[in-house]
């Protein structure tokens, strides 16, 4: 038979040379970002515009869809690379400035510096910075992204050029089950779902659990508001989990494998589908995979919308085909998980980071990180943030670092207040924890959770009652109902807050609230509940003046609780324009030429479209909470009051 | 969307769609899917079906389609605009956008508009995040929303019927 290798090599001579064909060296490249969010962001009109543009000039040059290298604030990205030259990445491109791109770059000569964000190499080029260079990417260590953004994710090729299946190759033609499974439990992995659960050891219960038959989940029900690491890992290099997944496979002895996606991610799934077949095709899944004996399937089950999927006893119950309710463990899921077969279920965060530890070793991956959490982090860091997106850090980096020195701080000179992760299992963390570093550990014991990677940044605007409302009332929705502390706790408490931030709190919500936030987490059947009152307990930890003036004085000191604020138009700084009271949704403000504007506080919706539109030279236009301002009840004219 | 005649059409399209798929148990969610997917929600006819295709019984099929968020039971308006309700959509204005779109067509989230032209629905979180707030429109994503904005898109989407 074959050897195992040498089948990888020929196939991945294979893979360079049908690269070469299809993205020739001497031609132009223009890669366009088409993530969910690249889409989202318009990359479509600046594809089509590129099209259009190409056609008509007659220029020459192939066009690559990419997925996200997490530069999201600056989408739609677009990026050009001549024959000899390096890659040019281009931040917020317009239809317009891709036709312009086209006459001064692709036809001419010119690199248009203003308009680059960076090069995607190791040195700058005339004028444009490298990316190492950049703040964004300088503190991050891109592991598990290494290839988003980089390569094309529906051609396989693309990844086996770059490494892609050779640490499957090396686990299926040079180590042993056990070997990999010793590998990975020293690197120190940990799941990157979010519990932090060593790796190796999980895999190893599998492994030695009884039985012929066992099966591989990827969990892929990425529910966190505010997390999409696993979308975009997904949509920007699907095969990187294919390895990941054959690896893990052939480590506890499975099949069979399944990836349990989220139904609001159709481009990921569409993807690895594709990406799916590619590797059946040349022989990395399917039937004797590389002429080994190993033989793999999987099977992608799409989820139908429950975050309580993401606990993978519920998950397990959703792929059998019934409602996504968790059970109790044990017995878990390695000893009996899908139809009752030993079951490994990993999230793909953790099996990202597998080919990489096979290929590269245990001393590589144990680097960076601190004693008890090995490796790097992927974050979504977004909200009011100004450089918002994907980033990969060393664990153990502070969120001083990934928030001011990655993200930029907080724009529009606003203050910042704290910073949520863990999604509804989470909690917040406040400005004093600037400095915290960022791992399991540290994140448990400061009140929050690690979580699947969402960190939401807040400034001085963000009420932080009203977030615990919103994570509870998230979570109550959720829900399953099975067990009565999460279905009816979740329920009161969330009743409470509303009450709260509606200006009906009243002497003694505060301790009801801790006292049933307490009975929820003990008494829980599962994480869901076990952890939703997390945010509640986070806040009141943090923010307890906020509760207290929500509570006692009515008052939001954020100027965020709709009930509790109020719009007014100063008499003596409004000088009857009339921009207002066109912008306003509601009709609710009167005026007329030359006269005081006055809104009708009944009509009012507190959007603040009126605070927004009213000239900065007048600035007449105030928001209040806990204060009553005087001022005329019809419009007068303008002077008429001092 | 696929029109609908008489209700032995409905039973007919209905077996048509079932026979192309696998049955059993651990086909129920897909075989739900297969059906809303061609008619946009499961009428009560698909329920007994389905039941007979999985060889479960009505009501185990009739708990698992109100379980999750994705099944309906009732049809959906030629328009669908589903409004994040992530974590960052909410802390960068999410809630105003939702609450715009509601002044606007006169219903509140989970309703279709009385001409069915649009139903509104808010999701749990589109992850794009990075450019909250976010909408989506049938199958078409729209990224840093104003109230003006949204308002702005979704006249575009009237009486421009969905694909097929």
């Amino acid at each position: 038979m074959q050897k195992i290798t040498d089948r990888y090599q020929e196939l991945r001579s294979l893979a360079e040379a049908r690269l070469a064909v299809a993205r020739p060296a001497e031609k132009i490249q223009i890669l366009i970002g088409l993530g969910t969010c690249g889409i989202a962001a318009g990359g479509r009109e600046v594809l089509s515009a590129l099209q259009e543009k190409l056609v008509q000039t007659g220029a020459g040059a192939q066009i690559t869809q990419v997925g996200c290298i997490g530069m999201c604030f600056n989408e739609p990205l677009l990026d050009i690379v001549k024959p000899g030259t390096p890659r040019i990445s281009y931040a917020q491109v317009t239809p317009e400035m891709v036709s312009q791109l086209v006459d001064d770059y692709v036809l001419g000569d010119n690199p248009r510096p203003d308009w680059a964000a960076a090069v995607i190499a190791d040195e700058p080029f005339r004028g444009i910075p490298s990316w190492l260079e950049l703040p964004f990417f300088r503190y991050q260590r891109r592991w598990v992204l290494r290839n988003c953004g980089i390569v094309d994710p529906e051609l396989i090729e693309d990844y086996i050029a770059r490494d892609g299946y050779r640490a499957l190759a090396k686990a299926l033609g040079e180590m042993t089950p056990e070997g990999i499974i010793a590998e990975v439990k020293k690197s120190g992995l940990r799941g990157r779902g979010g519990a932090g659960f060593s790796t190796g050891q999980k895999w190893q219960f599998c492994r030695v659990a009884p039985g012929d038959v066992k099966y591989l989940v990827c969990n892929f029900d990425e529910g966190d508001p505010g997390a999409f690491m696993n979308r975009s890992e997904v949509e920007g290099d699907p095969h990187r989990l294919l390895e990941g997944m054959a690896i893990a496979a052939y480590a506890i002895g499975a099949h069979r494998a399944f990836i349990y996606g989220r139904a609001e991610y159709p481009l990921a799934i569409q993807r690895l589908r594709s990406a799916i077949a590619q590797a059946e095709q040349m022989g990395f899944l399917g039937d004797h995979v590389l002429g080994s004996d190993f033989s793999l399937h999987i099977e992608i089950k799409e989820g139908a919308g429950a975050f309580v999927c993401g606990e993978e006893t519920a998950l397990m119950a959703s792929v059998e085909g019934r409602r996504g309710m968790p059970r109790s463990r044990p017995p878990f899921p390695a000893q009996s998980g899908l139809w009752g077969k030993p079951t490994l279920i990993n999230n793909v965060g953790t099996l990202f980071h597998i080919p990489a530890i096979v290929l590269q070793g245990v001393d590589w991956f144990s680097q960076v990180g601190t004693e008890k959490n090995k490796g790097t982090k992927v974050f979504s860091l977004v909200g009011k943030i100004t450089r918002s997106g994907l980033v990969e850090v060393p664990m153990g980096t502070s969120l001083r670092t990934i928030i001011y020195d990655i993200g930029g701080g907080i724009p529009d000179n606003k203050k910042f207040k704290a910073v949520q992760t863990g999604g509804p299992s989470g909690g917040c963390l406040p400005a004093s924890l600037i400095d915290l570093p960022v791992d399991y550990d540290s994140l448990a014991q400061a009140g929050s959770i690690m979580g699947s990677g969402g960190m939401v940044v807040m400034d001085e605007e963000t009420c932080m009652v009203d977030i615990a409302r919103f994570f509870l009332s998230f979570t109550q929705s959720e829900s399953c109902g099975k067990c009565v502390p999460c279905r009816l706790g979740t329920k009161r408490m969330q009743e409470t807050l509303e009450r709260i931030i509606r200006g009906g709190g009243r002497e003694g919500d505060i301790e009801l609230l801790s006292e049933l936030a307490e009975t929820i987490r003990d008494a829980s059947l599962c994480g869901l509940g076990q952890t939703s009152a997390n945010p509640v307990l986070s806040t009141l930890r943090y923010f307890r003046d906020e509760y207290d003036a929500h509570v006692r004085d009515k008052r939001c000191p954020a100027l965020s609780c709709e009930a509790l604020i109020s719009f007014y138009i100063l008499p003596n700084k409004c000088q009857g324009c009339g921009i207002c009271s066109k912008a306003c949704p509601t009709q609710a403000i009167a005026g007329g030429r030359r006269m005081i504007h006055v809104i009708d506080q009944d009509k009012c919706i507190k959007c603040g479209t009126c605070l927004e539109v009213c000239p900065s030279r007048f600035r007449a236009v105030t928001k209040v909470s806990g204060e009553e301002i005087a001022v005329p009840k019809e419009p007068v004219p303008v002077g008429s009051v001092s | 969307m696929r029109s609908q005649g008489g209700e032995a059409n409905l039973r007919e399209a209905i077996d048509a769609i079932l026979a192309k798929k696998e049955g059993g148990p651990r086909a129920l969610i897909p075989l739900l899917q297969a059906v809303q997917g061609e008619f946009g929600y499961v009428p009560e006819e698909a329920i007994f079906a389905i039941s007979q295709k999985a060889g479960v019984s009505a009501s185990e099929v009739y708990g698992v389609l109100t379980f999750y968020a994705q099944f309906r039971l009732v049809p959906q308006g030629r328009n669908v605009v589903k409004v994040c309700r992530g974590t960052a959509c909410h802390v960068r204005g999410g809630p105003m956008i939702l609450r715009t779109l509601e002044n606007q067509l006169g219903i509140r989230s989970g309703q279709t508009t009385p001409d069915q032209e649009f139903s509104l629905e808010e999701i749990g979180c589109f992850g794009s995040c990075s450019l909250a707030p976010v909408m989506v429109v049938n199958q078409d994503t729209y990224g840093r929303l104003t109230p003006d904005k949204a308002l702005h898109l979704l006249e575009g989407y009237r009486n421009h019927a969905k694909d097929n």
